[in-house]
Order: structure tokens, then sequence, then C-alpha cells
């Protein structure tokens, strides 16, 4: 891309596609993968995500100087669990049936490499509205491809997307999509799509 | 009998990389050698079980009796954050090479999802203070059972000819799918 490097568009932009969690980075795997059996788990699961992160940023990158270097991981870490379990409460509020589906992976959200990692890399180093703008586009991207990762495995494992059915009578479910093994084929097929893109791109 | 049965459980039928995704950056980042897969997973397998028994302990002796069970996640991420910390000082003091080799994948067992999953699953499915034991080894277990065998595969994978795209982590992914695959069929035992 031919924007300038820190300018504060690149910084929401970048996320999505330069430095995309996922595709590039490969942070964030568990929850890509668990919970995207359908594309609204994917959904549900980045906007919860996005919410922790772009909390957790604005108050790291607002305390960064006050947190001793040596125990910042821990504090860093304390920041993120309350605020996952304030979206788990949230969730289990509001959404029950949501909560219900991604079970476990909601309270996992604290491991999430991606948070952690901007965390360390950016919010800690920058001001806090920098902070938001990097986490807003981290969270774009990490949501662009749940919501695509989601959406190929319902609809080949299911027929449908976002529960609406849009395959015929004809079409026969291919059950292993929505099981374990289809989330690492679709994703290391959407890695190596990925991945000929840029070269192309690079070629010209 | 019922013990036995966890550990299989968690070990095959339920392994935590291939069927529940948890600890997949260190599958994925770990994974280009045996020597060090093997050593990865003795350390994963390590602090699961000891998170195992502490988790269990904080929270049906602190976090239950006080009824602040809300703060489940604060004190467990706390809880394992500290035991990493204490399981690298170990092993530096104890094994310089092994110190070296395992690098800086220790401090990360911190964020490692399997490890925070085992006790919120230990949790949810209510286990007593034995069977959380032997639910962390035998996660632990099949956890270091996944790691080997992903790196026998990929340092085989090193000779072969795979295409440019698929390099690094696309062929990474697509074995693993075939290994989660292999591993479905133990549902049936």
């Amino acid at each position: 891309m031919a924007r300038k490097k820190n300018s504060l568009t690149y910084e929401v932009l970048k996320g999505i596609w330069d430095e995309n969690p996922v595709m590039v980075s490969l942070l964030g795997m568990c929850p890509t993968l668990a919970v995207t059996n359908s594309a609204m788990n994917g959904l549900a699961m980045s906007l919860a995500t996005g919410f922790v992160l772009l909390c957790s940023s604005l108050i790291i990158s607002l305390v960064r100087n006050l947190i001793p270097s040596q125990v910042r991981i821990a504090g860093y870490v304390v920041i993120i669990a309350t605020f996952v379990t304030v979206v788990d409460r949230f969730m289990a509020a509001f959404f029950p049936d949501l909560s219900k589906a991604l079970g476990p992976y909601i309270p996992l959200i604290v491991v999430n490499c991606i948070i952690l990692g901007r965390q360390e890399a950016f919010s800690a180093k920058n001001n806090p509205g920098r902070s938001l703008l990097d986490s807003f586009g981290m969270t774009l991207g990490f949501m662009s491809v749940l919501v695509v990762l989601g959406g190929i495995r319902e609809l080949l494992g299911s027929g449908g997307i976002f529960n609406i059915q849009v395959m015929g009578d004809w079409f026969n479910p291919w059950m292993v999509m929505i099981l374990p093994p289809g989330a690492f084929f679709t994703l290391g097929i959407l890695i190596a799509m990925v991945n000929l893109i840029n070269q192309r791109r690079g070629s010209k | 009998m019922n013990l036995l049965l966890i550990f299989i459980s968690a070990a095959l039928v339920n392994n935590f990389v291939l069927s529940y995704f948890l600890g997949i950056c260190p599958f994925v980042g770990v994974s280009k050698r045996i020597s060090s897969a093997v050593s990865m997973g003795m350390a994963v397998t390590f602090v699961m079980t000891i998170t195992a028994v502490v988790t269990w302990l904080v929270y049906h002796l602190i976090l239950v009796p006080f009824r602040i069970e809300i703060l489940e996640y604060v004190s467990f991420i706390l809880v394992i954050a500290s035991l990493v910390q204490l399981v690298e000082m170990f092993i530096r003091k104890v094994s310089k090479p092994l110190y070296e080799t395992l690098g800086i994948y220790l401090p990360l067992i911190t964020t490692n999802c399997a490890i925070l999953g085992l006790a919120l699953f230990a949790v949810l499915r209510e286990y007593d203070f034995i069977e959380s034991l032997i639910f962390g080894l035998g996660a632990g277990g099949g956890f270091t059972l996944a790691l080997v065998i992903m790196a026998g595969i990929r340092q085989d994978l090193e000779l072969g000819n795979v295409p440019k795209i698929f390099q690094g982590a696309g062929i990474t992914m697509i074995v693993a799918g075939c290994l989660a695959l292999a591993f479905m069929g133990f549902a049936g035992i």
C-alpha cells in the first residue's frame, strides 16, 4: 500500500491487510479456528474480542508510564482479564444462546495473543488515540478473517450463511467443514490465497 | 475406571490441540524439531498438571467460600502467570541447555490458551481434586503427543516440494487438519 507509514489512516488500515493479526502474524489462532463453525459465531467472537482489545488498549496506553516494566505483563493481563469478565457477564445476560455456543472461548479471550501482543507492541509505546486506532484496525482485520472463515465453513458445512439457508436441496453438506479438521483446512487454504495475492502484487 | 476415562478422553478423544484448538500458537511455533517439541511438551505438561491442582485449590478454597466466582478469570490467569515464572526460574537453575532450547517459548506458556482452557474446563465439568490432576496430566500428554507427531511430519516436509504459497503456515494448517481428521477416529473409544 502506498499510504504513508505512521499516518493515522495507516494505523487503522494496516490491521486489515499488511499486518493482519491472523493471516500475517498468526496470532489468535485458537479462537479463529475454534468458533468459526458459523459466520454468526465468528462475528460475535470478533466483536467480543474487539471490545476487550479497544478497552484494554485505551487503559494500558493511559497508564503505560505508571506500570514498572518488570511487572508490566502481569499488569496487562489483569486489565485484560477484567474486561473479559465484563464481556462474559454481558453476553451471558443478553445473548445467552451465543454465550453458550462460544462456551469457554469467551474467557479464553484473556490469553488471546492478539490482545497481549498489541499491548506489548503498540499501546505500551503510543498515546491513547493512536492505540485506539491501531486496535480498531486490528479488530477489523480479525473480524474479516473470522467472518470469512465462518462463512465458508458454514456454507460448505451446513449449506447456509448467518443461519439462512442458501443452498438448495441438492446440496449435500460437507460435515467435515464444521468439525475441527475443516477449520484447519479452510484456514490453511485461506493463508495460501493471501500469500498468492501478496506474491502477485509484489511481482508487479 | 472413571479416572482412566478422563485421562484418555483428555489425551486422545478430545485432544486439546486438535479438537479444542487450544495451544495452537506453540503448536505452530515450536513444532519444527522433534527435540524441541519434546521439551516444550514436557514443560507444558508440567505446568498444566500443577495448574490443574492449584486452580482447583484456588477455586474451591478461596473463590467459592467467599462467593467471588466472578474473579475466576483474573485469579486463574494470575496463578498461571506466576507458575510459569516459577517453572522458568526452576528450569534455568536445573538445566541450562533445556532453558536455551525452550528460550522465548517458556514465557509464552502464560498466554497458552491450553493452560487457561484446562483450568476453565476443569471448573466447568466439576471435577474433584484427583480428577483435575488426572485431567491436567492427560491434556498435557495429549498436547505433547500432537506436538511431537507434528514436528516429525514437519521435519520430513522440509525435504518435500511444497508449493511456494503453501510454505510455512499454510501447509502446517493442512497437516494439522489431516492430524485432526486422524484423531477423530479416537472418538469411537
